[in-house]
């Protein structure tokens, strides 16, 4: 297994896109730190990058490059191989790969100008997307054989998460907004890893306004030691599960 | 006639060297306060040695000056009001005052200041009172430096550090108080000053005025109160560079001005309160050069507030700058710098070419639906935000500030 974790990391971090990755990450982290001395601005934006633009990439480069390696992936297959190995084998490699690209993109520029509870809490986030959304993308490539389809696939589910999820929330919000919507909104708060991370973020930058209104009740939780278990268990099986489906895939399929 | 003027002149001198000075303590000419008290005429001085005095309902009617020497203390055994001051011109200073009743249909305090003038209270120590220092029908009396705490729990079994009630000319400075209802309460209270007063850990208020007009208060802080600083129903308010930091809640202001009318507030200091400054009727106001950073929402105006102009501030940091509850503005705003202003300009001259306009959208809606600040900062929050920048149609047009700042302002 290690042999192939390294082989596809190595392949990986020789790639150019990565390299671009890291290299536009870094330029924008840089660049949002130094416009304004003001460096929660800074953050701010580079939450948008760790919670937008992370699992977009995270996810289509995944896709593709999946999609991309089948012949290698057959090859392999041929090999006295357990598919399960091989397949998180290629799992790791990839999540590992772009892991390393946002902690040199994005974590080094935080440690030099906010190495605060904030930015760690920014970098765990962004990192926690990169696994999540690389998950997700081995699921769609296995659940699809044609390419094209698949990269559509996972483009849908990274529209779904970042946009279509929140609109559904607001619609929700304001339909029943004459209840009490506190405790649900935790619970969908959950089935969203962007928008966890995300609440978890704005709870160290905006704790004022979160103070505010249903703020406390999110403080309450998030804030609390349980709340942070539980979101780190859930961020977890956010990560494991789709893996783990796509494993699961994986051994009955025919390639 | 020169000597016999003379003659008078050194008669009163006599008098007044006269006066005599009165111990207290073990050893000492009276083993208790009261006694000294009762023996004592106008102009003496009571000291009191270090110890632990047990008296209750100290009557003071006499114009004596009461000092402590080493901090004794004077112990209400949580039953009874301890100190009352019914004479003019009394002095107490440099005494621990402990444990003065509570009651529920009583206002017990550990000092009181009742129909007397130019009473000063100085340098004293509160621990676990009641009402720490309660005057009522005082004028010209002088509240420096003394120290209040006390172990409220709720608002209903607390009282406030220093409670004024129809007073006047009253000056309260360099006081630090913690854990009372209210830090300081104004009632009828006018031409008064507060100055450079520490009030935090409060449960409800740091200070807390109500119907008292033309008072002036400077350069305190408050910090971390339940519900900030309210101001109501007062008029000719002025406040100058006092900070307001750390309240946080639902209901928590940086300060409350509810149906204020021609004050200046200048040069103060909002920070990190879930909402910076909350205005509710409040007309004729002047606000300026005051900074406000990383607070929830810096301001919140609502549509009945009138010819109030906020001039000339920083606006940093903050999640909301301002927020509204209606199409209706009345209020001027301009040249303050807000860090959201995203306009140019082109001529050089500082001032922001296109308007900015500090409501958002996003605001509107929290307003509306506070559980939507779970969205906030969101990608479709900020998709709406600038849908609303570039067409207005729900955040009022008139709240705008014509000519922005570039840069902050140096205050």
């Amino acid at each position: 297994m290690r042999t192939i974790v390294k082989y596809v990391m190595l392949d990986l971090l020789k790639n150019r896109i990565v390299m671009g990755y890291t290299l536009l990450l870094l330029v924008l982290s840089f660049g949002m730190f130094s416009i304004d001395e003001n460096s929660t601005k800074g953050v701010l934006s580079l939450m948008n990058i760790a919670l937008i633009f992370v699992p977009l990439i995270s996810i289509i480069f995944s896709t593709i490059y999946v999609y991309n390696s089948a012949e290698f992936i057959e090859l392999l297959v041929a090999q006295p191989l357990k598919r399960k190995t091989l397949w998180l084998s290629i799992y790791s490699g990839l999540a590992l790969s772009l892991a390393v690209a946002f902690l040199i993109g994005v974590g080094v520029p935080v440690l030099i100008y906010e190495s605060s509870a904030t930015g760690l809490i920014l970098v765990v986030s962004g990192l926690f997307q990169t696994l999540i959304f690389t998950g997700i993308a081995l699921l769609a490539s296995v659940k699809t054989r044609d390419k094209a389809k698949g990269i559509g696939v996972s483009i849908l589910t990274w529209f779904v998460f970042t946009l279509i999820y929140d609109a559904i929330v607001m619609l929700l919000l304001f339909q029943f907004s004459d209840y009490p919507l506190e405790k649900p909104m935790i619970a969908l708060t959950m089935l969203n890893p962007v928008d966890l991370s995300r609440i978890l973020i704005l709870l160290k930058l905006d704790i004022s306004a979160m103070m505010g209104y249903t703020g406390a009740v999110f403080n309450e939780f998030f804030g609390g030691q349980l709340g942070m278990l539980v979101s780190a268990i859930v961020l977890l099986l956010w990560t494991t599960v789709p893996v783990w489906l796509s494993v699961k895939q994986f051994q009955k399929k025919d390639l | 006639m020169r000597l016999i003027s003379t003659t008078i002149l050194l008669c009163c001198l006599c008098c007044v060297a006269q006066a005599r000075t009165l111990t207290v303590g073990k050893g000492k000419m009276y083993s208790s306060v009261k006694k000294a008290v009762e023996a004592a005429v106008a102009g003496d001085t009571i000291c009191i040695y270090p110890g632990v005095y047990k008296e209750q309902h100290i009557d003071v009617a006499k114009t004596i000056h009461l000092r402590g020497i080493g901090l004794p203390v004077l112990d209400g055994e949580k039953k009874y009001e301890i100190l009352t001051i019914r004479a003019n011109n009394v002095t107490v200073e440099g005494i621990c005052f402990r444990y003065s009743g509570r009651s529920s249909y009583m206002d017990i305090a550990a000092v009181r200041i009742a129909e007397s003038r130019n009473v000063v209270i100085r340098k004293n120590v509160f621990e676990i009172t009641f009402f720490g220092i309660y005057s009522q029908h005082a004028t010209a009396c002088v509240i420096e430096g003394n120290r209040l705490s006390s172990d409220a729990k709720d608002e209903i079994n607390s009282a406030n550090g220093i409670h004024c009630w129809k007073s006047d000319s009253m000056l309260i400075t360099g006081n630090t108080i913690t854990g009372h209802r209210d830090g300081i309460y104004f009632e009828f209270v006018t031409n008064s000053h507060i100055k450079n007063n520490y009030s935090y850990q409060n449960i409800r208020y740091g200070l807390h005025f109500m119907f008292s007009n033309s008072d002036t208060y400077t350069a305190n802080t408050f910090r971390n109160n339940g519900a900030g600083v309210a101001v109501m129903y007062s008029n000719h308010i002025n406040m100058f560079k006092n900070t307001f930091a750390d309240n946080w809640g639902s209901a928590a202001y940086g300060i409350l001005l509810k149906d204020i009318s021609d004050g200046t507030i200048e040069g103060n200091r909002f920070q990190n309160n879930s909402v910076g400054v909350m205005m509710e009727g409040s007309s004729r106001l002047k606000m300026q050069k005051n900074t406000y950073t990383q607070n929830g929402w810096a301001m919140k105006i609502q549509a009945n507030c009138m010819d109030n102009a906020i001039v000339q501030n920083n606006f940093t940091g903050n999640s909301f700058d301002i927020a509204t509850n209606g199409e209706l503005v009345l209020s001027k705003f301009e040249k303050n710098y807000w860090d959201k202003y995203e306009g140019y300009d082109l001529n050089r001259n500082g001032i922001g070419d296109v308007p900015y306009r500090p409501v958002s959208l996003y605001a509107m809606i929290t307003e509306r639906n506070p559980s939507s600040m779970m969205l906030y900062r969101s990608f479709i929050s900020s998709l709406i935000d600038k849908m609303e920048k570039i067409m207005p149609a729900l955040t009022p047009v008139e709240l705008k500030d014509d000519s922005p700042m570039m840069k902050p302002l140096k205050l």
